[in-house]
């Protein structure tokens, strides 16, 4: 059942990566600071009022300083998942740090939803590992870092209300060897997850707000 | 063909050495993930790769260079619920007390360069309060327990190069984390002088000892 669901659920993201493609290849080069042309390079992939889509996650609510480090990261090719390189490292080349800057403050001040499209028999698990890492394993607790609401800090991320696909995709890319901002943690943390803890912690994650 | 056969042996020998250590640790008893090696990864996952500490949602103290015997009788008081800290009971509880000292001791010999960002503008009066202490607000100086240098000595911990929001935390929340439960602490001992500062105090002899290499 939850398979089917998961395989229809990659079906629509290849159909919306393949629209997203062609938008990327033709958003015309950036215009700077945050009015209505520079917000609507983020919108056409990010949703209308930021809050994800599909692939793209949600930038509303996110933490400012976050947003600034990853767009830097884009730009240096540091962040290099697959989307990343497809998408963002076009996007942001032309983008300077005082345009960066305007643009995290004004999606950091809309409110988030949450994308609540986890699996919900997962998420009490999902929270235990959150909450209190699985020490046998050395799993260590996500809320040291990320807060109690999974609210981030300074420039480490807002994590309540992401997708469930973006949240099981970064968790698993760690893993295999990408990289996010120099200096981060996340590939030692996150290379002893598997499969069954990454969907549980997805899944929970989905649906915090 | 001969580098690829010389390689392949390399790769062979590796394997062998790697299988013959997971054996070893099997044969004492260890169950997965317990072993030393592993444990001390997962301790620099949130206290930094050379135990440097690291800034999270809260602070991770800086281990690098801490007296065992200090580490040791936190690693304790967390687990006896003397020190509450959700996240270090979770983390201690599971260790066995060999373990407590094994991990105490690898700390002992890092010397990475303290964590930085404490503000600047208290530093005078940060170390006047370290090196004299506040004898009008009955506060001893911290030189006299812990050095003139910082570097603490057996249950007394290492200050220099801890990480600021860690100390000023602990200064100001002192008897809200530490000595909890009737039995009696060496805590105790700080109590009344973390009471005694004043919230600036703290901040300025905190940001004094975050410097201190």
């Amino acid at each position: 059942m939850f398979k089917a669901r998961k395989l229809e659920v990659m079906k629509r993201i290849g159909f919306r990566v393949a629209i997203l493609a062609i938008f990327a290849s033709t958003v015309p080069s950036w215009a700077g600071g945050v009015d209505g042309a520079g917000v609507r390079n983020c919108t056409w992939c990010h949703g209308a009022s930021g809050q994800g889509y599909m692939v793209a996650p949600r930038l509303a609510g996110q933490r400012p300083q976050y947003i600034e480090s990853q767009l830097r990261s884009f730009r240096t090719h540091t962040r290099d998942n697959p989307f990343s390189k497809q998408y963002m490292w076009g996007a942001v080349a032309a983008l300077g740090p005082n345009a960066a800057h305007d643009l995290a403050i004004y999606f950091a001040t809309i409110a988030p939803k949450a994308a609540n499209d986890g699996d919900s028999d997962l998420a009490t698990r999902g929270r235990a590992i959150y909450l209190e890492g699985i020490p046998e394993a050395n799993i260590a607790a996500c809320y040291a870092c990320h807060g109690p609401d999974a609210e981030g800090v300074r420039d480490i991320p807002r994590l309540g209300g992401l997708a469930y696909f973006y949240l099981k995709g970064r968790l698993e890319q760690w893993g295999q060897g990408y990289h996010s901002a120099a200096g981060s943690p996340m590939p030692m943390v996150a290379s002893h997850l598997g499969p069954d803890e990454i969907e549980a912690l997805a899944s929970y994650l989905s649906f915090v707000r | 063909m001969k580098l690829i056969g010389l390689r392949l042996k390399v790769r062979a020998t590796m394997l062998a050495v790697l299988f013959s250590a997971s054996v070893h640790a099997e044969d004492r008893g260890m169950p997965a993930g317990q072993g030393l090696e592993a444990k001390l990864e997962y301790c620099k996952t949130c206290h930094g790769l050379q135990g440097q500490g690291y800034l999270g949602y809260f602070p991770m103290p800086r281990l690098a260079g801490q007296q065992p015997d200090y580490i040791e009788a936190q690693l304790r008081a967390f687990i006896e619920r003397r020190r509450t800290n959700p996240i270090m009971f979770n983390v201690a509880h599971v260790l066995s007390p060999a373990m407590l000292a094994d991990l105490a001791t690898h700390f002992r010999n890092l010397d990475p360069k303290p964590f930085g960002g404490a503000p600047r503008g208290a530093l005078a009066e940060g170390k006047r309060i370290f090196e004299e202490g506040l004898p009008e607000a009955n506060v001893p100086a911290c030189s006299a327990c812990h050095g003139m240098e910082g570097k603490g000595q057996h249950e007394i911990p290492r200050l220099a190069g801890q990480l600021y929001a860690y100390t000023v935390g602990q200064l100001t929340g002192w008897k809200k984390e530490r000595g909890q439960g009737s039995a009696v602490d060496t805590s105790a001992i700080m109590a009344p002088t973390a009471h005694n500062l004043t919230r600036s105090q703290v901040e300025a002899v905190a940001a004094y000892v975050s410097y201190l290499q």
